[in-house]
């Protein structure tokens, strides 16, 4: 049974001309790690709200198709139901942390799902421990770092064990070497407990090597499906996304006429790749 | 020009510096792109641009005269600045009424304001929304009506805190042309921020904080691909600058940070490369 499977899934906002979703279909596999990409306004932002419930339960418009998170039919679900099957982590960690310390705010999804004290305490600890943000368990979120307020966010939804969990640019606020940190934290929880992973990112240079599979949108539909070298070897439909500069130098080449074979993911890989051309 | 001359700075509640002992001068006309690790300093430092902080020691001067002597409503005619978070700026009904605010109150006439909010708009590709508002655009939609907000009263210097944050690639791509154009008018430009990739590309001139100093100070090739540097202020290396350290081919120039430059390197030695294969066949 897929994690999230989607059918013909279309939406339209009140007021707008036409839908921000069209006629989606896409089936995402327990225990996959995906990328969901594309320019901005492609529709990635109202697909995730229909995978939490923001939309039809906040926002009004006109739904169609159907949705199935996790074996259970979506249609009809408030927020708080689906909360306990898929978690969102949202792009500013301060939006989703406010208790006085990084424990009661991983606790506090907990307290909403009335989830007994004993099983909430043990279920705090190992969510923190995930993370590796035990120490920091008494500190204010005001206190964190960037990167330690987001482990702290993703703490709070994992302490709900969901089996997804969809990740909306979670490391744009960050420095690069916190954002390297926070991917690795999530492929991490999708290798060891293979939690399902959604992950709406621009910056494919540091996600694409823990991906084994990224989704283009565009004017609300899917329009590129497949594993990251795939995806990325189809440049003409590229324009507008914000490819790994490993992958730009080698379609340059390819154009050039050189013989260029793999389409690398990491720098390793594209080492290898131009050790081998250069080989006389 | 903008001078920070030995400033320190501290917030009110602590004794611990944000800032300590910053010599900084910006020339007319440059683009300069601060960065650093998340809590360096960088958002502080230019907020003493236009006056909304003054340092505990030391001095700032925008073009010869110093913040503290003038309010920050005089500075801001000379020095916009955009905020990271766009909600704390924006607050009219539609996106025009967000642009003619503040040239009303600099007292432009009514065609001035009107024909300045067409130009902007168009040229951040905001056209189609002049009657929305903001707050039901996308959070990159806000951010570049912040921008337009700011623009449109023409101001000498120029600083954007993270402004590729939540832009798309199309966008940054017009971002960066409209960097261009802005430097070509002779404006200065200040970027905060930790997109590597971006100043890549641009290369601007790099201020690297960390902890409240300055570590570094040069062109982008010369400071993001430095390891040691870069490492220090939670940055990484360009990919492209990486690829280029693993591939270790000999003569590899240091300054390498785009594909542009890595492919300018490379198709010589590949040709080479592939015209011994042929020979030797």
């Amino acid at each position: 049974m897929p994690a999230i499977l989607a059918h013909n899934l279309t939406f339209s906002y009140v007021g707008a001309e036409k839908p921000s979703i069209q006629n989606v279909n896409l089936s995402i596999e327990q225990g996959a790690f995906v990328i969901l990409t594309g320019p901005s306004g492609c529709g990635k932002t109202t697909f995730c709200r229909c995978l939490n419930g923001l939309i039809p339960n906040f926002y009004s418009g006109n739904l169609e198709g159907e949705l199935t998170i996790d074996d259970v039919n979506a249609s009809g679900k408030s927020t708080a139901e689906l909360a306990s099957h898929l978690g969102f982590v949202f792009q500013n960690p301060e939006n989703q942390l406010f208790s006085l310390s990084v424990e009661r705010d991983v606790a506090f999804g907990l307290e909403n799902l009335g989830i007994q004290r004993e099983e909430a305490i043990d279920r705090v600890r190992w969510a923190m421990d995930a993370t590796g943000i035990t120490d920091l368990r008494e500190k204010a979120p005001y206190e964190l770092s960037g990167g330690q307020q987001q482990r702290a966010a993703i703490a709070g939804v994992l302490a709900m064990k969901p089996r997804i969990m969809v990740l909306d640019e979670p490391t744009s606020f960050l420095d690069p070497r916190s954002a390297e940190e926070i991917v690795g934290v999530i492929a991490k929880l999708n290798h060891e407990m293979q939690l399902t992973i959604l992950l709406v990112e621009h910056r494919l240079d540091i996600v694409s090597r823990y991906a084994n599979r990224v989704i283009v949108m565009d004017k609300g539909r899917v329009i590129l499906d497949g594993t990251p070298a795939q995806v990325y070897d189809d440049e003409a439909r590229l324009i507008g996304i914000g490819l790994p500069k490993i992958t730009t130098l080698f379609h340059l080449l390819r154009s050039d006429g050189f013989p260029v074979k793999t389409n690398p993911i990491t720098v390793e890989q594209a080492s290898n790749e131009l050790r081998r051309m250069l080989k006389r | 020009m903008i001078s920070i001359e030995d400033v320190s700075f501290h917030y009110p509640s602590t004794t611990q510096d944000v800032l300590s002992n910053v010599t900084l001068s910006i020339d007319d006309g440059e683009f300069v792109a601060i960065m650093g690790e998340n809590g360096a300093g960088k958002t502080t430092l230019v907020k003493m641009f236009n006056g909304l902080l003054m340092p505990t020691k030391g001095r700032v001067l925008i073009d010869s005269s110093e913040t503290g002597k003038k309010s920050v409503a005089q500075l801001s005619r000379d020095v916009g600045l955009i905020f990271q978070n766009p909600d704390h700026q924006l607050f009219a009904e539609t996106v025009s009424e967000e642009l003619s605010f503040s040239l009303r109150n600099f007292g432009f006439p009514e065609d001035v304001i009107q024909r300045r909010i067409t130009n902007i708009l168009e040229s951040l590709d905001l056209q189609k929304y002049s009657n929305t508002s903001p707050f039901i655009l996308s959070g990159g939609e806000r951010k570049r009506v912040a921008l337009a907000a700011t623009l449109v009263w023409n101001p000498k210097h120029i600083i954007m805190d993270e402004p590729t944050i939540g832009q798309d690639h199309l966008q940054k791509d017009r971002l960066r042309n409209f960097i261009v154009q802005l430097i070509s008018q002779g404006k200065t430009i200040i970027i905060v921020t930790h997109d590597v990739e971006f100043v890549a590309e641009c290369n601007p001139r790099v201020v690297l904080l960390s902890k409240g100093k300055v570590l570094a100070d040069g062109p982008a090739t010369r400071i993001l691909t430095r390891s040691d540097l870069v490492t220090k202020a939670s940055l990484v290396r360009p990919q492209i600058t990486e690829l280029m350290q693993q591939l270790n081919e000999k003569d590899t120039p240091p300054d390498i940070v785009e594909p542009y430059a890595a492919r300018d390197f490379l198709t010589p030695k590949l040709h080479a490369a592939a015209d011994t294969r042929t020979s030797t066949r």
